[in-house]
């Protein structure tokens, strides 16, 4: 039933003809085509829908646009004026408040509100203000400046790209600015996927699995079909070739087959005019399951005889267990360290699982051409590999598809393989000749889950009197889930990442990845190595403990140095991991607070090493893992084209700065496309930390061919050797006459002058062999690495066992920063991320217990699957954090830059359980570190301490 | 806002209903409420047949109808799916340059085919007249028009 409605939004009358059930969100997005506005879960729990009504902020999801008649609504698209953008959306824009900026439309409606009735707030009222706002890329630091300084006047509305100094010897590099695309961001310009609508688009829906384990014995769609408004059902019989991120292990199915697997197994798919129908649709699919035992936890499902989750391999051949991958691997004597140790710790230790909860959830939109042509826009941080898999899925030759990745909405990882919507939106508008669109609920980003493995650890450290480790073990076993995934990389990087930046005399390790039927795990910020960071960065303070040792000091005496090759055979060429303790042991106080923190204070410290990238693509070619073309056009532009993913990281930005700091053209005057397969040469994509390094290695080397071209021209004009002629930001100046310059608009004419033919450039990255020699060797080999060290200051409540993370010091190794704002906010963002995982994040399921009865009907239930009951820091719940930039700059990496995105994550969960111990004694070794953990723990010390 | 309406029209099969204003035009309706932007605006007074839907079967200028009278099924260019004999033909004949008329024309065609019988020149030639074309000079428009549905 459509209403009448007459809204008045952004100072304009606008009466819509809406269904009155419709929540304001959806009339502002859908009739208005006010997009800025974000839906991140619809139910009220993250705030990316926050838009002023009548001076207070209000979450548009949970308020029925009918109710809103005869008010002033305000969205991030009615705050900018003729001046330009509001000065709140300016200060988030400079103040590096923005990553991938899918909450900062709520979050800058929300400070909008909060300044205008409170123009000088403290810090915390802005927490306060801004609690109903998630932000899960920033760690809030940057929000809370950008508040402030919006109230104290200390910034303009108006902004260059780069507004620092660079430092002696760069034009830009090293300079701080702002993020390329924030402004567009801030003001609700940027389109993300759910954002685009295309002329007579369908709207299509997944048919989820309610069991666990199940084989599908028929499904009836006949009465689906027969609903007026619905277009097609497909079922996995429609797409049956396997498919897999990992090439050697496809083991996934867009929709199930024969079986499902998990609860929240895609089963069929639907389009319909709109999403109600399509709702309707799915619940009239009859689905004929004989639901089959399962099995969730590891030991379960390795026991004889258990379910298996993969009756056969992906070639048909029968599996006799659900072992999805074991590796084990040895490298030194490590029995005889342990026989000869001073000191030795061993024991258990649980890592829980954890999702990324990206505030975008996943979405994809597939329309044909007449011709045959696909085009699929998705919320990908992997465009190139997903092309790969369309076409072999949807077998359409790869050159008939073009894969777009618009402004994406957060990844860390959750995004960086193919999902069922991509396949089912592209087969669905193929089958109906109409662009479909599919959006997952809230609900359906936690089962596509590919999130943190749960990991469960026999760890042991020997190490002699002097604090040096001379051997680790450690033996893994992960919970996979229900598919492959990663799954190979994971087994390798949970023992073979481990090797630095701590150096071991001996190390031994055997990981074992298993299938259960729970959603499937994968890549989450810090790829397989953030859980072993768990047990050797806690244990190593347990040494440290038992040999009197200072926890820092342990550290130094066992720092891997530049140059050194781990006991695994990495090479690590640049390790600035003592700059890093130095800058966190001075920032925190360390050497006068350790000794002497009051009671239930602790400071905690850990360090940790993380790729640039892996030295191989995901499947073998010796083609360029980056590329980059730039192209000059006559305006004194130049257009920069790599096939990378930005998903808020800001990777567009690192190419605009390399680009500019080669060729002088000012990062105002470039322009960057990326994430297009049709436009841009191919880069692998947001995954392993790759892009700073490769791609900046690609952009490098095709800028210095455009300067290369254009600084001949301009020495042939003057009549002087190349080597005169300066590259300065905007110009090009003779280095002997200081007088003679040149614009740089007018040296990039007299370039394409003088060749007749366009001013084009590329560049292309590849890495040279690395890595071990053994079987194995190559995985967790990079061309360089990053290192971190973090101090983490707690307060503990010894009668309710609640942590309060006080403060969190953060040094980071990045070899050189591109730009320090957004160095700075991956530090920030990845040390909020840490600690949120360290007190609270958990990928709880209903699983059988001995102690409590369960319906057998809900085993393999995740227990809230939303942003309320899956719990993430809020900007109450964030810590203080200070980060510092740490430059040890690599041989390999571009201007000696390495990895800044998923490094920073890790020594943040190491360094706080290092502070409960020091302020109470307990040493926590499962995770998260909740109330009751650290109250169990308390209790078990029996007054000892 | 008194002047707004509720339009129910089927568009391609699907029955939509918007809140437009009264003088709101067919092809706007079209183009601005729906976002089927195959029919082109050319000239806004119906001189150039750049518009052509067909209404209840029948090839109707949608620049000089207002939504509110329209009385039955629309069709639009977005409804002729690709393999329709008309718009292979254009294709087979390269019939399109520019190709900014040419819904218009396929529209009409689609109408004249509705119609029934088999058309010779004359009566082709007569039943596109109200769609001007300024790439092609029509030869290859008839060509097209002929192999899809004349004697030839």
């Amino acid at each position: 039933m459509r209403a009448r409605i007459v809204l008045n939004v952004n100072g304009e009358e606008r009466e819509v003809l809406a269904p009155s059930h419709w929540t304001l969100l959806e009339v502002l997005r859908y009739e208005l085509g006010l997009t800025g506005t974000k839906q991140g879960c619809d139910k009220g729990d993250c705030g990316a829908c926050t838009v002023i009504v009548d001076g207070e902020p209000v979450l548009a999801c949970c308020t029925l646009a009918a109710t809103s008649e005869g008010k002033k609504i305000r969205t991030v698209e009615g705050l900018a004026d003729a001046d330009g953008p509001s000065l709140v959306q300016r200060a988030f824009d400079v103040c590096g408040a923005l990553q991938c900026g899918f909450c900062q439309p709520g979050m800058i409606c929300s400070a909008t509100a909060l300044l205008e009735k409170n123009p000088k707030p403290s810090r915390d009222e802005i927490k306060v203000a801004l609690s109903g706002n998630l932000c899960r890329c920033t760690g809030y630091t940057k929000i809370f400046e950008a508040v402030e300084k919006a109230a104290d006047g200390s910034i303009g509305r108006h902004s260059p790209a780069v507004f620092g100094e660079a430092p002696e010897g760069f034009n830009v590099l090293g300079a701080r600015g702002r993020k390329l695309d924030s402004i567009r961001k801030a003001t609700g310009e940027s389109r993300y996927a759910d954002d685009l609508v295309l002329p007579r688009m369908l709207h299509g829906r997944i048919l989820r699995s309610p069991h666990a384990h199940a084989r599908i014995k028929g499904i009836d769609a006949s009465k689906a079909l027969a609903l007026p408004g619905v277009f097609a059902v497909i079922t996995g019989r429609d797409l049956p070739v396997t498919f897999g991120i990992i090439p050697w292990t496809p083991d996934e199915h867009a929709l199930a087959l024969e079986k499902v697997r998990y609860i929240g197994d895609g089963v069929a798919a639907v389009a319909a005019i709109d999403e109600d129908t399509a709702d309707r649709a799915l619940r009239s699919i009859e689905v004929d399951y004989e639901v089959l035992p399962a099995v969730f936890e590891p030991e379960d499902a390795m026991a004889p005889g258990a379910p298996l989750v993969h009756d056969t391999d992906w070639k048909g051949r029968p599996r006799t267990d659900n072992l999805c991958k074991d590796v084990e691997l040895a490298f030194g004597d490590v029995d005889a360290a342990f026989a000869a140790a001073a000191a030795t710790v061993e024991g258990k230790w649980t890592y829980s699982g954890s999702t990324h909860a990206a505030i975008e959830p996943h979405c994809a939109l597939a329309s044909w051409s007449p011709d045959g042509q696909l085009t699929l826009w998705s919320a990908t941080q992997v465009s190139h590999y997903l092309h790969r898999e369309l076409a072999k899925v949807l077998d359409v030759p790869q050159a008939k598809i073009r894969v777009i990745q618009p402004v994406v909405g957060g990844g860390f990882g959750g995004k960086s393989e193919p999902f069922d919507l991509e396949f089912c939106a592209a087969l669905l508008a193929k089958r109906t000749g109409r662009p479909v669109k599919i959006l997952y609920t809230r609900d359906e980003v936690f089962y596509a889950h590919r999130g943190r493995h749960p990991m469960k650890f026999d760890f042991r450290i020997a190490a002699d009197k002097d604090g040096t480790i001379t051997g680790v073990e450690n033996d893994i076993a992960i919970d996979g889930g229900a598919f492959h995934s990663f799954g190979l990389v994971t087994t390798y990087y949970a023992g073979q990442l481990l090797c630095g930046p701590i150096r071991f005399g001996s190390y031994r390790y055997k990981s074992k990845r298993v299938y259960t039927n729970k959603p499937c795990c994968g890549p989450k910020r810090g790829h397989g190595s953030v859980q072993p960071r768990f047990p050797l960065e806690t244990g190593i303070d347990e040494i440290a403990h038992k040999l009197g040792i200072d926890p820092i000091e342990i550290r130094r005496r066992n720092a891997i140095k530049n140059g050194e090759t781990t006991i695994n055979g990495m090479l690590i060429g640049s390790c600035g991991v003592l700059a890093c303790l130095d800058a966190v042991e001075k920032a925190s106080g360390w050497k006068e607070r350790y000794a002497n923190l009051p009671p239930n204070v602790g400071l905690g410290v850990a360090t940790s090493m993380y790729i640039s990238g892996t030295a191989y693509p995901i499947y073998p070619n010796d083609m360029p893992q980056s590329g980059v073309i730039i192209r000059a056009d006559r305006s004194g532009k130049l257009t920069v084209t790599c096939g990378t993913n930005d998903i808020g990281q800001g990777c567009d930005g690192m190419l605009a700065y390399v680009v500019s700091e080669e060729t002088g053209v000012l990062v105002d005057d470039i322009v960057v496309i990326s994430g297009d397969t049709d436009l841009c040469p191919v880069d692998l994509g947001a995954y392993s930390s790759r892009i700073t390094l490769m791609a900046g290695l690609a952009a490098q080397e095709a800028g210095r061919a455009m300067r290369d071209r254009v600084v001949a021209a301009v020495a042939s004009k003057w009549g002087v050797s190349g080597d005169r002629v300066v590259v300065l930001p905007g110009e090009y100046v003779d280095a002997e006459d200081d007088a003679r310059r040149m614009p740089v608009i007018d040296a990039l004419i007299l370039a394409e002058s003088a060749a007749g033919t366009p001013l084009v450039s590329a560049g292309g990255f590849r890495t040279r062999k690395l890595g071990g020699d053994y079987r194995g060797g190559t995985i967790g080999a990079s061309p360089a690495y990053s290192a971190s060290a973090h101090v983490a200051e707690v307060h503990v409540d010894p009668e309710t066992g609640v942590v309060k993370v006080l403060r969190m010091w953060a040094a980071h190794d990045c070899g050189k920063a591109i730009n320090p704002v957004m160095v700075e906010g991956q530090i920030e963002g990845g040390v909020y991320m840490g600690v949120s995982e360290a007190l609270m994040e958990d990928m709880g399921y209903r699983t059988p217990s001995p102690s409590e009865k369960q319906k057998p009907e809900v085993m393999g239930l995740h227990v809230g699957p939303n942003l309320l009951d899956y719990r993430i820091m809020t900007s109450k719940d964030v810590p203080e954090i200070a980060s510092f930039i740490v430059e040890e700059p690599d041989p390999v990496g571009p201007y000696g830059a390495k990895e800044a995105g998923e490094g920073p994550l890790h020594a943040a969960i190491p360094a706080v359980a290092n502070a409960i111990w020091r302020a109470t004694g307990v040493r926590m070794r499962e995770m998260p570190f909740t109330p009751e953990r650290v109250l169990a723990g308390i209790a078990n010390l029996g007054g000892g301490v | 806002m008194n002047d707004e309406l509720v339009v129910a029209i089927e568009v391609n099969g699907e029955t939509v209903r918007r809140l437009v204003p009264a003088s709101r035009t067919l092809l706007e309706f079209l183009r601005v409420d729906l976002g089927l932007t195959g029919s082109k605006h050319g000239c806004d007074v119906g001189d150039c047949g750049a518009c052509t839907v067909l209404v209840d079967g029948v090839a109707r200028l949608s620049c000089i109808t207002l939504a509110v009278e329209v009385r039955g099924p629309v069709r639009t260019i977005e409804g002729v799916p690709a393999d329709d004999p008309i718009v292979a033909a254009f294709d087979r004949h390269l019939a399109s340059q520019c190709g900014y008329c040419t819904p218009g024309f396929v529209m009409n065609l689609i109408g004249v085919r509705e119609d029934g019988g088999a058309p010779d020149e004359e009566a082709l030639r007569n039943a596109l007249g109200s769609n001007l074309c300024r790439c092609t000079g029509y030869t290859r428009i008839l060509d097209a028009a002929k192999d899809a549905l004349g004697q030839g």
